[in-house]
């Protein structure tokens, strides 16, 4: 209890009765103040149908995580292997850690002509901070974020991917 | 070994300056930089005569990573997102101050959409911030059981995050010109039923812990910073209002949508410990009326300005500030004229309010040092950016 006043600076008599009351009122709001606590433990002791924590990896097969949570950037490729990027760059640029390697080839074009395609779109994994700037910066939407977090690997070169499929190409229509 | 003979050297030194410092019987003591007590890697040298602090001398460095200078190198879009891991608790809010300046520098007009939602999440974020606070005080002062009362509510804000943003902490939501993307179409009625739940829950915290007359006999009284030293360590954000300083950014400089909306800034005169509690129990019912003034009137349009794709701030020196939940955070952007910054300088809340530790913990005992830590509120790489 805070203040406790010496014995001597007690003054009169009913300086002392006020004292004695004050402090066994003190006691008492002190001991009630505990209990209302205790009773709110008490109630989420008792009710404890209200569950709130997940048991991963027990649920693993039906966790499911937001839309837009950003795990890894992937590429999309449609059931001709085909995705949609241009190998314009922008990704690479856009990125703040490096993150991104666009490796651009020439194809030649029906017609005879060269045209710029990709060849390898490096993705670092290891080095990415799932910011986001990379998929708003593309400008034909060729890549997105994948819901997947379960990124541990034992070897860290693993955690280098190549986003497009081997043997996939550009989708029609796309520049 | 070069490290610790260097905290060997401040630790003679702060025995032999000042006279009042003196005394045979003084000991020396590190606290952290690993220590669970700090939250985070702080570390404390702190100068004991039995059982009563002489002098608390924080340590900084351990978990700097030289953002500041980093930001120099990154495009103004790119900047942005490495604020949110300053004060990871405040990413909306570190977001935003760039943002701000940024636009502030190109004259973007951001549209109104941006800016309601702005304020909707900077607030959400404040009560996550304040409940994970509140878990944690009560932690220090070793109640368990609120901890996991305060990450109840808390995992109802990460999860809208999670929804919107895509991410629970680190957000990166806040582009130049407006947000990044549209609000999840489920957004108002997840943060409605939020509201309805914090509203049912909040009188629980003042049940377990601010009624408990232990906590209230460990916090009154203890950790007094009066007003004028609140000034003038620069301390901002509920540290200073605790001491009755009124400093909200939010009220005193409104950006955003902060000038539509009734709310009060609130106040403490009680300059301990138990003041600044207060005040962020009371912050928490504030932002609440905030969000609830503004969920149902979100404008529609635009989420995002038109803006050049590569952005050049004109030359010179901008500032911009916002209110974080811990104080006032400060972006100066020194422009050149080139596409990423010249200089760039975070005037973080953390950094002046842990410089008003020392002169709050001067005179009272070792076991109450972790109690008034708490009460700062500190976030150690938004300190040590
Ligand atoms: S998410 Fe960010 S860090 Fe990762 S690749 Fe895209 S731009 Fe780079
Ligand atoms: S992924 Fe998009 S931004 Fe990157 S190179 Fe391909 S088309 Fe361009």
């Amino acid at each position: 209890m805070p203040g406790l006043p010496s014995l001597r600076e007690r003054g009169s008599r009913g300086e002392a009765n006020m004292f004695i009351v004050n402090y066994i009122k003190d006691i008492y709001k002190g001991i009630r103040s505990l209990l209302v606590g205790m009773r709110r433990t008490g109630y989420y002791f008792t009710h404890h149908k209200e569950i709130i924590t997940q048991e991963y990896p027990d649920n693993r097969d039906t966790l499911k995580m937001a839309d837009r949570f950003k795990g890894e950037v992937v590429m999309p490729h449609d059931e001709n292997n085909e995705h949609r990027c241009t190998g314009c760059t922008a990704c690479e640029l856009a990125c703040p850690n490096g993150t991104i390697k666009v490796v651009t080839k020439f194809d030649i074009t029906p017609e005879g002509k060269k045209k710029k395609a990709i060849d390898k779109l490096v993705y670092h994994l290891e080095l990415c901070t799932m910011c986001n700037l990379c998929i708003i910066a593309c400008p034909s939407d060729a890549i997105v974020m994948a819901q997947t977090f379960e990124h541990s690997v034992f070897d860290r070169a693993q955690l280098t991917k190549i986003l497009n499929n081997p043997g996939s190409k550009i989708m029609e229509g796309v520049e | 070994m070069f490290r610790e003979t260097e905290i060997l050297q401040t630790a003679s030194q702060v025995s032999s300056t000042g006279g009042d410092l003196e005394g045979a019987g003084d000991l020396v003591i590190n606290v952290g930089p690993q220590h669970p007590a700090t939250h985070g890697v702080l570390h404390l040298v702190i100068t004991l005569n039995g059982e009563t602090i002489k002098k608390v001398e924080p340590h900084l460095g351990y978990i700097h990573r030289s953002i500041e200078k980093m930001c120099e190198s990154l495009t103004y879009r790119q900047f942005i997102y490495v604020t949110s891991r300053m004060d990871y608790l405040s990413a909306h809010m570190n977001n935003h101050a760039c943002a701000l300046c940024v636009e502030k520098g190109m004259q973007i007009e951001v549209p109104e959409r941006a800016k309601v939602v702005r304020v909707i999440m900077d607030e959400l974020t404040r009560i996550a911030s304040h409940e994970l606070w509140w878990g944690a005080m009560a932690m220090d002062v070793g109640a368990f059981t609120p901890f996991f009362h305060a990450f109840r509510e808390r995992e109802t804000i990460n999860e809208i995050m999670e929804e919107t943003c895509g991410a629970r902490l680190t957000m990166n939501y806040y582009v130049p010109g407006g947000l990044m993307a549209e609000l999840h179409p489920d957004f108002q009625k997840k943060v409605k039923s939020f509201i309805t739940l914090f509203k049912s829950k909040i009188d629980e915290y003042d049940e377990l812990v601010t009624g408990n007359i232990i906590f209230q006999n460990r916090m009154k009284g203890v950790g007094y910073l009066s007003a004028e030293d609140a000034v003038s360590f620069g301390c901002s954000g509920p540290t200073a209002r605790g001491s009755g300083v009124s400093s909200d950014i939010r009220k005193l400089y409104p950006y955003a949508a902060y000038d539509q909306v009734q709310f009060d800034e609130v106040l403490e005169n009680g300059c301990d410990s138990f003041a600044r509690y207060m005040i962020r129990i009371r912050e928490m019912k504030q932002s609440v009326r905030i969000i609830e003034q503004l969920i149902d009137n979100i404008p529609e349009g635009d989420f995002q300005a038109k803006t050049k794709a590569v952005l050049k701030l004109p030359k010179g020196e901008f500032y911009t500030r916002v209110e974080t939940a811990r104080g006032e955070l400060g972006v100066y952007i020194v422009s050149e004229g080139g596409t990423t910054p010249y200089r760039i300088k975070f005037r973080s809340p953390g950094f002046s309010n842990l410089s008003a530790l020392d002169q709050m913990a001067r005179g009272s005992k070792l076991g109450d040092l972790v109690a008034m830590m708490g009460t700062l509120d500190l976030v150690i790489p938004d300190i040590d950016r």
